[in-house]
């Protein structure tokens, strides 16, 4: 059964006062959704960053002649790494929703590679979180696309 | 009218229509595939659904130029802002400018009404003219 709003404020409740580690949430919450359909792991995460990551699917291609992954995939994953990043680096439990996510493709990801999204949240107030990151295919050193974003808290839940 | 769609498009679950006007109108049904916090769209997904409807707004502009060119995304931009519920969503793009090189589309997606949208996204194109 896939869990419902309730049981997910519970769970990131739990996460953020540390009693549930990220990679237990991750897959209690990730594996009904579009994430599931998009094949998201988790990867890594340290105080204000978290990596996900996606491997090759051949369902994911956005052009079939260059067998390129489409940006959809690819905005999902930074998408998601930097909700889960805004909430581990401010310790709000309740959700967030993007306000915007600015995808720069900095070169096509390469044909059979994973990608991983590295999303760091950089500043927060009240209301809104700040992330940045990039997503590669192998090398971080050499980026497939540069990311920068925004999320709104929602309310405290009722 | 039959445009082919990309493997992505087919995951997603997206289908093609024209309205009246003869615009490239996207659907896609609401399903766990797409599905993000309990009850609504993931936000991933709606950014594939405009960056599909984009693409093929623009294969539909290039029309019967052989061999078609290649458009690389170079910057997406999506703006959320509505939440997308668990019902029927449609997705239909502008090309702002359609150049020699570059090509400037416009996506929107929306459930209700056109006057509704849930998402936008900017994306500009690089366009490789073999």
């Amino acid at each position: 059964m896939p869990p419902d709003q309730k049981d997910i404020i519970e769970i990131r409740k739990k996460v953020t006062s540390g009693e549930i580690d990220p990679r237990a949430f991750f897959e209690m919450l990730n594996q009904h959704s579009h994430n599931g359909l998009i094949g998201v792991q988790y990867v890594a995460n340290a105080d204000n960053w978290v990596e996900l990551a996606i491997d090759y699917d051949e369902k994911l291609v956005g052009d079939p002649r260059t067998g390129i992954l489409a940006s959809g995939p690819i905005i999902s994953l930074c998408d998601m790494a930097s909700g889960m990043c805004v909430m581990l680096t401010t310790g709000k439990f309740m959700q967030t929703v993007t306000i915007d996510l600015r995808v720069d493709y900095l070169r096509p990801a390469k044909v059979g590679h994973r990608v991983t999204g590295h999303m760091e949240c950089y500043k927060h107030t009240r209301n809104v979180a700040f992330v940045r990151g990039y997503a590669h295919d192998g090398d971080a050193d050499s980026p497939i696309a540069n990311v920068t974003g925004t999320f709104m808290f929602l309310g405290a839940p009722q | 009218m039959t445009l082919m769609l990309p493997p992505y498009a087919e995951a997603l679950g997206i289908e093609t229509t024209r309205d009246d006007d003869g615009r490239i109108v996207l659907t896609m049904a609401f399903g766990p595939h797409v599905q993000g916090r309990p009850k609504f769209l993931h936000g991933g997904a709606i950014a594939g659904l405009l960056e599909i409807a984009a693409f093929a707004t623009l294969w539909d502009a290039l029309g019967e130029e052989e061999p078609r060119p290649q458009a690389k995304p170079i910057t997406v931009t999506t703006d959320y802002m509505r939440g997308g519920r668990e019902r029927l969503t449609y997705a239909a793009a502008t090309i702002s400018r359609l150049g020699q090189r570059m090509a400037n589309v416009e996506s929107f997606a929306w459930q209700e009404g056109e006057d509704k949208p849930i998402a936008a996204a900017r994306m500009n194109f690089l366009l490789a003219r073999g």
